[in-house]
């Protein structure tokens, strides 16, 4: 089992077509992305009990909702410990473990249901599972980089679309998959996760075992690697992830997805009640549920769009659209739903901003590797990505608490987002100049290796 | 094995080809093609039909 999951194994023929990794990959981030389609279990988990009510002794949704906060924390977590190991032992092993992970994590957690144990539902989703998001992540990102080192931006992005598309495809599927299994006696919720459990874990095995890696010195056929430019942000070097950690550039770009995914993440999770409350009377239930799924779709679209723009107009212009574009759309939102009441305004604003949401994750993994050299982008980026789990608690904080403190203070609910909007805009300039101080690496943090002759490396 | 990447280094900049490249590609077999598009409706049909299904609870917001 061990050499079937080695390295050594998959490397590729020279006949093998490249677009074959994406599939792989996509297979991947289709199935962990079912993270953000997690509410859908919300409601029929508080009536474990009572099936069709809440029981006094049926699971509360501020107890649930530390499945999904532990689940995300692991998934930083993992992504920064594993990140070196996912790296040396290559997708396949990788993309096996995580795809163990996520599958026994659901398969734990219908277990935890069934028993009505919320702390092996935590255990299973939320720490293996976690960790199979983690290790998943991060699998597909590096072997991508290497096959497609011309289109670096658009490979990342089109798997990492994968994770938005992940909950499209999750959550109608669950719901399904509940109405078929729901009887008078269950709500349907611990066979749903038994399915999903076992479906992940084939797909995502299909996919660790369709990688292959490319032979030493492969590339595209006809491509010439761009010469280095005196001062350009895109090296051939290398930078270990220990060193990279130490680095200005390192920390300008954890502040640039930190605070990216800050002001996305909280209008994310509270577009519903947001639309709700500032069009009341016009805005349904019905209508703001279609609102979230807009949402979702721009969100995926725009993982694929701005990461293939990047290779386009280069990572660091990509990123300062988004913090240009973006604090003029968050000021635009209170102008576009009080003064002028406009619903379409209003939405289009937050479909711009949730494209660069999306952005924001797909496009960094091509900017680490533009910076620190692709040899290990998947250990960098796993340690990146600890930048998400800070925005994940920042970003709903700021806009639960905000609203809070002004509906206290006498706000009309309708206005209570407005000084959110201006802080998020504000948080977006702050990544504008963090991204604008992004510089190539310096001489004494790229990576000597000898060469193969044995002659060591002149930079 | 190193990353290829790894093996592109020079000096100067400029690309030198290691002593163990492989050959640049060749063309993929007739029996690659349909692993490749049975690949990518694997995964593209369940995506489209969440795409869809998405869009279905969009309408909606536009009624």
């Amino acid at each position: 089992m061990a050499s079937l999951l080695s390295k050594e194994r998959i490397i590729a023929q020279s006949n093998f077509n490249r677009w074959l990794i994406p599939p792989c990959a996509l297979a991947t981030h289709l199935c962990i992305g079912q993270a953000y389609a997690f509410s859908v279990f919300n409601l029929p988990l508080t009536q474990q009990l009572g099936i069709k009510e809440s029981l006094p002794a049926d699971w509360k949704l501020t107890e649930l909702g530390w499945i999904f906060t532990i689940a995300i924390f692991f998934l930083g977590a993992s992504a920064a410990v594993f990140g070196k190991w996912v790296q040396a032992e290559g997708p396949r092993k990788a993309g096996f473990v995580a795809a163990v992970c996520w599958g026994l994590g659901f398969l734990i957690g219908a277990l935890g249901i069934a028993l009505h144990n919320l702390w092996v539902v935590y255990f299973g989703y939320g720490v293996l599972g976690g960790c199979g998001l983690g290790i998943g992540y991060i699998t597909p990102v590096s072997t991508l980089i290497t096959w497609f080192p011309d289109r670096r931006g658009m490979a990342t992005g089109m798997a990492i679309m994968g994770f938005g598309g992940g909950a499209l495809v999750a959550s109608p599927l669950s719901v399904l998959l509940m109405k078929q299994f729901a009887s008078p006696t269950s709500t349907g919720v611990a066979q749903t996760w038994l399915v999903l459990g076992v479906v992940y874990l084939i797909v995502m095995c299909a996919g660790a075992f369709g990688y292959r890696l490319p032979a030493p010195g492969w590339k595209p056929q006809g491509w010439v690697p761009p010469p280095v430019r005196a001062g350009a942000l895109m090296t051939k070097f290398d930078v270990a992830p220990g060193r990279a950690i130490t680095t200005r550039q390192f920390w300008c770009l954890w502040v640039v997805l930190c605070f990216n995914v800050t002001a996305g993440i909280g209008v994310l999770l509270q577009a519903s009640p947001m639309i709700q409350e500032v069009f009341k009377g016009t805005i349904t239930a019905g209508a703001a549920a279609g609102f979230v799924g807009l949402l979702s779709l721009f969100n995926m679209g725009g993982r694929f769009f701005w990461a293939s723009l990047s290779d386009k107009i280069g990572r660091k212009a990509t990123y300062a659209c988004f913090f240009v574009l973006g604090p003029a759309m968050y000021a635009l939102v209170p102008f576009a739903g009080g003064q002028l009441g406009s619903v379409p305004l209003f939405v289009a604003c937050f479909c711009v901003i949730l494209t660069m949401y999306g952005g924001g994750f797909s496009t960094i993994p091509a900017y680490l590797a533009d910076v620190f050299g692709t040899k290990y982008v998947s250990a960098v980026h796993g340690r990146l990505l600890t930048a998400w789990s800070v925005a994940g608690i920042l970003g709903p904080v700021l806009v639960n608490y905000l609203r809070e403190f002004q509906i206290n203070h006498g706000i009309p609910k309708y206005q209570a987002y407005n000084i959110t909007m201006y802080i998020m805009a504000g948080l977006l300039v702050v990544g504008f100049f963090a991204n604008l101080a992004v510089r190539p690496v310096g001489e004494k943090d790229i990576e000597r290796e000898p060469q193969p002759d044995g002659r060591p490396v002149t930079v | 094995m190193a990353n290829p990447q790894s093996n592109v280094r020079s000096r100067g900049g400029d690309t030198m080809p290691p002593k163990s490249a492989a050959p640049a590609s060749t063309p993929p077999s007739g029996g690659q093609l349909v692993t490749l598009v049975l690949a990518w409706l694997g995964v593209g049909l369940p995506l489209l039909w969440g795409v869809l299904q998405t869009l279905e609870k969009t309408l909606a917001l536009f009624k």
